[in-house]
């Protein structure tokens, strides 16, 4: 078994998943560039909405590439990190919004 | 900081350079040749399509010694270009229909016939780039140079590795930011970057680390947001261009254990499009002694011109020039990734 469960020389093995079933394979990657492609929002966009969304996920190959992509594609420090402050805000919040869910049951099942 | 000859750094040499390119790793050692992917898309050897950028090197002084310079260039440097050899340049200009002359440094405004060469190369009806550095233009000595340049219709085209301070300065040193906005301040009101005065000032960027640069027209879009509503600065255009493996940038790929990333990164990026278009196919680069190189980097790396083709500005002959092998090495993949990259951005 190998020491680590994450190797960052894996993230450029990603297109490899296809060897074990490539016709879902091959339609993920399709898919997944056109929804990277220029459209209704811009690229850099994308790819400011991307690295927030791979620390959400904890992804750290996510994290690798999106941070690359965005210095790519002319992102300042501070863009990025307001990016990951967005995602941690909504991370948060979900969980905390639940706490209403919490507080109704607390007051239904107090006296 | 000084640069790497004063600090007499291994890396100073260009033999060390190649080989650390070549060789430093087992990943690094085992990427494909630059020759053998142009070999692939029937490119191999590289001919010229014909020298239409006359692009002279008239010294290596700068008033900076930027972290990613591949000249390593900086006030220590003492090779400046003697009004001797600028006359064989504009010899050669004289007798040929080359329209273009860029001239690049170190900080070129540095060199003490500058002012002379501009005069005499604008008498030839060249069109004339200045590749400044901006800060160079914020010191008493040369603050009269853009309304000099502006009456002689000559390009500015100057670096501004990014639109904020923190990058900016990280890699050109503290204080290149305000420097820099304020001479582009001055540019602006004398007419440079507005539409109708036919003065163009472009804006050169390159990454500040171990990435490549992205979409040319879109951070085109955001440094012009962004230096217009920061700073109320306009400009017409926007040049990409990617960090080469050599020089300084090479010391920050290997301090920075970046190397194999970026090598890789470069090669993987290999686009045929790019190579077709690299700027040594149009360009000649004139070494601040007279040797002929194929671009600026192959200078830095003392890679001169072909055997047997002209070497020296003294032996100009742009039909044989035209005629040549241009010599390529691994730095090479930096110029043929993604978009491309020359000194006039993107070559795709
Ligand atoms: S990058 Fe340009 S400004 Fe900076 S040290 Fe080199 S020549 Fe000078
Ligand atoms: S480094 Fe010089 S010789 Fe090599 S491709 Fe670029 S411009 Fe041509």
């Amino acid at each position: 078994m190998d020491k680590k469960y994450y190797d960052p020389e894996d993230l450029k093995k990603f297109g490899d998943v296809t060897e074990f079933q490539k016709e879902l394979g091959d339609k993920f990657f399709e898919y997944y560039g056109s929804v990277f492609e220029e459209g209704a929002l811009t690229k850099r966009e994308k790819a400011l909405i991307a690295l927030a969304v791979a620390h959400v996920i904890q992804c750290p190959y996510c994290i690798d590439a999106y941070t690359d992509e965005t210095l790519q594609e002319g992102c300042s420090e501070e863009q990025m990190m307001e990016a990951v402050h967005v995602a941690t805000a909504i991370r948060g919040g979900a969980s905390l919004v639940h706490g209403v869910q919490m507080m109704n049951k607390v007051k239904k099942l107090s006296m | 900081m000084k640069s790497l000859i004063a600090q007499s750094h291994s890396l100073a040499d260009p033999e060390v350079q190649l080989d650390i390119i070549n060789n430093q790793t087992e990943k690094v050692k085992r990427l494909e040749k630059f020759e053998s992917k142009l070999n692939d898309i029937g490119l191999y050897p590289l001919k010229p399509t014909g020298i239409e950028i006359f692009q002279i090197n008239v010294g290596y002084m700068c008033n900076m010694t930027c972290k990613h310079c591949h000249v390593d260039a900086g006030p220590d440097r003492e090779e400046i270009m003697t009004k001797e050899t600028l006359e064989y340049c504009l010899e050669a200009l004289k007798h040929s229909d080359i329209e273009t002359v860029d001239l690049t440094g170190g900080a070129p405004e540095m060199n003490p016939h500058f002012r002379w060469f501009v005069d005499e190369a604008s008498k030839l009806d060249k069109h004339i780039i200045v590749r400044s550095n901006l800060t160079i233009l914020d010191t008493r000595k040369f603050e009269d140079l853009p309304q000099f340049m502006a009456d002689r219709g000559v390009e500015i085209t100057c670096s501004l590795p990014f639109y904020n301070k923190r990058r900016t300065d990280a890699q050109r040193g503290e204080g290149t930011y305000d420097k820099s906005m304020k001479v582009l301040k001055i540019l602006n009101e004398i007419g440079y970057g507005k539409e109708d005065t036919g003065l163009e000032l472009n804006l050169v960027y390159n990454p500040v680390g171990a990435f490549l640069p992205g979409d040319q027209k879109s951070l085109k879009q955001q440094y012009k947001d962004r230096l217009w509503k920061d700073h109320g600065i306009v400009f017409n255009d926007l040049f990409t261009i990617t960090n080469l493996p050599i020089s300084r940038y090479l010391n920050f790929l290997v301090t920075s254990g970046n190397l194999d990333e970026y090598m890789e990164k470069l090669v993987t990026s290999f686009n045929p499009a790019a190579a077709e278009g690299v700027m040594c196919r149009n360009t000649i680069s004139i070494g601040w002694d007279g040797t002929l190189y194929d671009c600026d980097f192959n200078q830095m790396l003392k890679m001169k011109t072909e055997d047997g083709s002209p070497q020296h500005i003294k032996d100009w002959d742009l039909e044989s020039l035209n005629d040549r092998e241009i010599k390529t090495n691994q730095h090479c993949f930096g110029c043929t990734a993604g978009a491309g990259s020359s000194c006039g951005g993107t070559t795709t």
